[in-house]
């Protein structure tokens, strides 16, 4: 990759936002401004903003990547990352609107009337935004390695600072437009290139075995294991090899391989012949930037799969930076109308993704062994066009890759800091929510230079699973039952969403290493889901005396049409 | 004053405008939703009720839609074309289908519940 070019991208993002956000600073003068834009952002900008928000490096590099390593069954992420706002339309989106609450931990006092319940949903939304922006620093930091060579925690630093500057000068408001503009700077950075690279596929004769399992190589080609794998052959494989394979140093070897396991050491080179089967790795460590726990996949694909599809169709909707948004919109049907643009926009940008997932098993297969698989969207433009015009395409990518990284944090610094500021530092004015800001960053920037070899993309998957487990059953049976009381909601998010965590935590960990039990806690949504709401039913039920007095006419004002909604409703201008 | 112009003795009041309200009806729902009574919270329960409907038909359709994919690709031999096809472009129309349908109604059903209230209010 040409880093003449990259660079000059990547700093005209950042440089690009940091305008946009100004011009938002200009016309953010009060406290509700920098919460939720004073709550006049209409659905067509609001929309732009909550896409440019949520589409994250994960969906910009790492879904083609995942889907190049692993194949179609990964597609299952973007389709969940759609349909997630699908629920979120159906049960929770007018009803949140109308709440007239700030943040989550603001919804669960004014449906509950308890501040404990309050705290408690609190940190849930500091530790699932945590969680969730520890790979999109670490994202950054692995994005620009890869353009530039530069030292790893770089990235994540940059991102960090503009986001800090950002969201503590202008809050909600300046973020607003930053957050549309990105929607359109990563679409834009993602269908031109892709047009191009589907011209150049057109002109290399329209080569279908994309489709086909297993990928092959095209053409002889040279892969350099950088870290050691584990190659699973299931068929004998010939290679030449510069190297150490299964404890014997080669010199340009030429080398049978059977069918079965081989052991590759770091540094060995391998050099494939034309049309042979590209090997399965299986990777020590995983430093992937996309949700990966591959491993339990082999075992227990059809689990995985609708424990994944469950996770993250439910877990949207609790996902901080997304439930935020949802403030800014002016009234119910705005907020309604905002999420179906919300869905087509997410949809068109989805179609993308699979693109380049697909071109990159016919024209990089070999990124499945290096670990760089995450950079497949990246490099297809150097590697199928060539030249200054590939150079060109490869740098707006890079630009747009910043994007992602930047928008996602943005929103999720501004919620995280939103709860700190409220929650936890002494009073609410706009000075303490530039504290909260720092704050909010400080956390995950420290704790990705702690953990650096970390699986990242766990964390993402993680967020998911915890937020469906927790959130879930508290924004579904706040919104539509009755009877739910402050004792069910702090106990079902408590064993719903702490389970999760803790399955997780313990997978991230290594124990049980295979069987059944690791599929079960690698995937914990289908379990920790319904035990969620199951508690929070079952406690609810149990304490029935102590369904807050004003639950009715709560439920009332999260349902009626604003017009009749007691009065309290202004006719509101548009932004 | 006999002689004064009635156009000088005009003042003009400011004031939030005010809804006009009949003075009688036994049945007024509006009141009945403000004022937290058993037949208010019937009316809200009503509308509660009928927005669960919408949404749970939804998700009735969106689980037969997606539930056995993963079943299919799972058994089916050769699917992987098929696989990339719908996952990666064909479920994306359906889904924004199926939200325009869901908000459509949800607006329908508000749309009636106002109407009702206020049709007996009057």
């Amino acid at each position: 990759m040409n880093e003449n070019l990259a660079v000059p991208a990547v700093a005209l993002v950042v440089l690009a936002t940091v305008f946009v956000g100004a011009f938002g600073l200009r016309i953010s003068r009060t406290t509700s401004d920098f919460y939720v834009a004073s709550r006049t952002v209409g659905p067509r900008l609001n929309a732009a903003a909550i896409s440019g928000e949520y589409l994250s490096a994960a969906s910009f590099l790492g879904i083609a990547g995942l889907v190049l390593v692993q194949g179609p069954d990964m597609l299952w992420y973007p389709v969940g990352y759609t349909a997630g706002y699908l629920v979120l339309l159906l049960f929770v989106a007018a009803p949140l609107r109308r709440s007239g609450a700030y943040t989550l931990p603001d919804f669960a006092e004014a449906r509950l009337a308890s501040s404990a319940v309050r705290r408690l949903a609190g940190a849930f939304v500091v530790g699932v935004g945590w969680l969730y922006l520890l790979p999109q620093l670490q994202g950054a930091g692995l994005t620009l390695t890869v353009l530039t060579g530069a030292p790893d925690w770089l990235g994540g630093v940059i991102v960090a600072v503009v986001v800090v500057a950002i969201v503590a000068a202008g809050g909600m408001r300046s973020i607003t437009f930053v957050q549309a503009f990105q929607y359109w700077l990563k679409l834009t950075a993602l269908l031109v290139p892709a047009l191009f690279l589907v011209v150049a596929w057109q002109g290399d004769g329209a080569p279908h075995h994309a489709f086909d399992e297993p990928a092959a190589f095209r053409e002889q080609r040279s892969v350099r294991v950088d870290d050691g794998l584990d190659l699973r052959l299931e068929r004998p494989l010939t290679v030449t090899v510069s190297g150490t394979v299964d404890g014997r140093p080669h010199e340009d070897q030429q080398l049978r391989l059977f069918a079965g396991t081989h052991r590759i050491e770091a540094g060995t080179q391998l050099t494939f012949a034309e049309g042979a089967a590209v090997p399965e790795a299986e990777r020590d460590g995983d430093g992937g930037l996309s949700p990966s726990q591959a491993e339990s996949r082999g075992e227990r694909p059809l689990y995985a799969t609708y424990g994944l599809i469950l996770a993250t169709f439910l877990g949207t909707m609790g996902l901080p930076h997304v439930v935020v948004r949802f403030y800014t919109s002016p009234h119910g049907v705005a907020a309604r109308r905002t999420t179906v643009a919300v869905l087509g926009l997410i949809g068109a940008f989805y179609l993308l993704p699979p693109v380049y997932g697909a071109l990159g098993r016919l024209y990089a297969p070999e990124l499945t062994l290096t670990g760089d698989a995450d950079a497949a969207v990246l490099l297809l433009p150097e590697r199928m066009i060539g030249g200054l015009g590939g150079d060109l395409l490869g740098a707006l990518i890079a630009g747009g890759a910043f994007a992602a990284f930047l928008s996602t944090a943005s929103g999720l610094t501004m919620a995280v800091a939103g709860v700190l500021t409220q929650d936890v530092l002494p009073s609410r004015g706009v000075r303490h929510f530039r504290l909260g800001t720092l704050l909010a960053m400080a956390v995950p920037l420290a704790a990705s230079a702690l953990v650096g070899g970390l699986p990242v993309a766990d964390a993402v998957g993680l967020a998911f699973a915890v937020s469906a487990s927790s959130f879930c059953p508290l924004l579904v049976l706040g919104i539509w039952w009755r009877r739910l009381t402050p004792q069910g909601a702090a106990a079902g998010m408590l064993v719903g969403g702490g389970s999760a965590l803790l399955a997780v935590a313990a997978t991230m960990a290594g124990f049980p290493g295979t069987g059944a039990l690791h599929a079960l806690l690698a995937w914990p949504a289908l379990w920790s889901v319904p035990l969620g709401f199951l508690t929070m039913i079952l406690v609810s039920l149990a304490t029935p005396s102590r369904v807050p007095a004003g639950t009715a006419a709560i439920l009332a004002r999260f349902h009626l049409p604003e017009e009749l909604a007691g009065g309290q409703v202004r006719p509101e201008v548009k932004a | 004053m006999p002689n004064q112009d009635p156009a000088e003795r005009r003042v003009v009041v400011t004031g939030p405008p005010r809804r006009t309200r009949p003075a009688s009806g036994y049945y007024r729902p509006r009141t009945e939703i403000d004022e937290q009574t058993t037949l208010g919270h019937t009316y809200v329960r009503s509308l509660m009720r009928s927005q669960l409907r919408a949404a749970m038909a939804v998700v009735a359709v969106l689980g037969l839609l997606i539930g056995p994919l993963p079943l299919l690709f799972a058994t089916m031999p050769d699917s992987d074309r098929l696989e990339w096809t719908v996952l990666g472009f064909c479920l994306y129309p359906p889904l924004v289908l199926l939200a325009r349908w869901y908000v459509r109604r949800a607006e329908r059903n508000e749309r009636d519940f106002v109407r009702l209230v206020e049709d007996q209010d009057r």
